[in-house]
């Protein structure tokens, strides 16, 4: 059962991580300057007294750590439920398939956290390594993010991971607030479903403005 | 009214079961539906076929021994026991799935029957109070807060009937869980063993094999009881509290 702690704690990690990652994204609408500007100073924050690219590291090192403790604990869990359920056609009526009220986002919860890997693993390929290089390889980061969302299909793909990040946050942001104790009143419920609600709107809006502001000319 | 029924069979715990379709005529819409499983099997044993075995006892909603999934969902469409359902909730003609309880700590008996000796067991790990027993203590002996009063009072209606299991995509016993630990927790009475409590039980909910809470409240929408949800995120602040406090 600290497997879910871990699982809550892990995804809140990750959730202020993307919060940031956005903030960053967002700089894209600032112009080619700020938005590498911004880039290089994120590997100059905290020197002299951390090295260069040292807090970059620092977080690359927690972001891994997060990722690897959520899939473990996902993993551990995904398996222990079915062996409860004791396989996956668990009743033979067809009726009420989809249960009495669960959300499409809790339904797609685990399914969705395997695309949004899936994706993050092409996402670092393409923006970070640069080893997918959509409309040219660059030294700029703005260049690469203004290259590659000129591509419709590109754009595509994003949208497709970030309202399965979206569906990942609406049902996870409740569902570890919840496992560590939060949800203790009819009221607090509300509240920390509005704030699940609210948090889905802006990460996933938020993510998705430069790439469709870049594909639609805003942004060049 | 005429109805069809699909129902698991299942002659024992060895053999594989089957779900066999069963017409029943002149159904009254004012019938139970276990009253309505009862005229069904009065047929069969005149025609000689075994009777379709259920588990039932008051038939008042009050001691949890009867519930099946009907049409997919625990206790059938309205939120409350399987007895206290009655036939008018269903249309006239209408083909009605019954199947036990599905979960693998859940075994089943036969037909309809599951054996939930893993809620026993989940209870003997920590439901209960250590009190001296004797003469009764002043009822006003231990004040009680009016808040904790009602909340564990909403915590202690469970009856133990495994809807939430059944209703679990996980297969998961935590609302269960979360009732009885909830119920004491709230009490002065229960405070000696608050967190040895939600620690062993837990720990023994997870020994029984049922799965993972994941927050996604099908327990609560079918509890004939109503177990509010925040009972779950109270045994998961008491759970974290039982790391710190060094039960175990």
């Amino acid at each position: 059962m600290a497997l879910k702690a871990l699982m809550a704690v892990s995804g809140l990690i990750l959730i202020g991580y993307l919060i940031a990652h956005m903030y960053g994204n967002l700089k894209v609408f600032a112009g080619q300057a700020s938005f590498d500007e911004y880039a290089h100073h994120l590997r100059e924050i905290g020197e002299p007294l951390l090295p260069h690219t040292g807090l970059l590291w620092i977080i690359r090192v927690v972001l891994l750590a997060s990722v690897i403790v959520h899939m473990y604990a996902a993993i551990v869990l995904w398996r222990r439920a079915n062996a409860a359920r004791g396989g996956a056609k668990r009743y033979q009526s067809a009726k009420a398939r989809r249960g009495v009220q669960r959300s499409y986002a809790s339904f797609t919860l685990r399914w969705g956290g395997i695309i949004i890997i899936l994706f993050v693993v092409y996402h670092l390929l393409h923006l970070t390594a640069n080893v997918i290089a959509h409309g040219g390889a660059t030294a700029s980061p703005y260049e690469r993010v203004v290259n590659g969302f000129q591509i419709w299909w590109v754009v595509l793909a994003y949208t497709i991971a970030m309202i399965a990040v979206g569906l990942h946050l609406r049902h996870g942001t409740w569902s570890a607030l919840t496992t560590l104790g939060a949800n203790t009143s009819p009221a607090a419920r509300r509240r920390i479903n509005v704030l699940a609600y609210a948090l889905t709107a802006v990460v996933t809006i938020g993510f998705l403005l430069p790439p469709f502001a870049i594909l639609m000319g805003l942004v060049k | 009214m005429n109805i069809t029924l699909r129902v698991w069979r299942q002659p024992n715990a060895q053999t594989e079961g089957r779900m066999v379709t069963y017409g029943v005529e002149n159904v009254s819409e004012d019938m139970s539906f276990l009253e309505m499983l009862d005229v069904l099997n009065e047929r069969l044993t005149l025609e000689g076929d075994d009777p379709i075995a259920f588990d039932h006892d008051c038939r008042e909603g009050i001691c949890g021994q009867c519930g099946v999934v009907i049409n997919g969902a625990a206790h059938g469409p309205q939120q409350t026991t399987t007895c206290q359902l009655h036939m008018r909730s269903f249309a006239d003609g209408a083909v009605i799935d019954v199947e036990p309880w599905r979960a693998e700590p859940f075994p089943v008996i036969k037909d309809l029957v599951v054996n939930r000796g893993a809620f026993d067991r989940i209870i003997q790990a920590g439901g209960y109070i250590s009190v001296p027993t004797g003469s009764a203590p002043d009822a006003h002996a231990t004040p009680v807060p009016k808040a904790a009063a009602d909340a564990a009072f909403d915590a202690a209606t469970c009856i133990s009937c495994g809807a939430c299991v059944a209703a679990c995509p996980n297969g998961s016993a935590m609302l269960f869980t979360a009732a009885k630990v909830t119920h004491l927790n709230l009490l002065p009475q229960g405070q000696p063993e608050r967190y040895s409590r939600v620690a062993n039980m837990v720990a023994q909910h997870d020994v029984e094999g049922f799965g993972g809470c994941t927050n996604i409240g099908e327990c609560t929408a079918v509890c004939p009881k109503g177990i509010p949800f925040e009972t779950i995120s109270r045994l998961n602040r008491d759970l974290l509290g039982s790391l710190t406090k060094g039960s175990r």
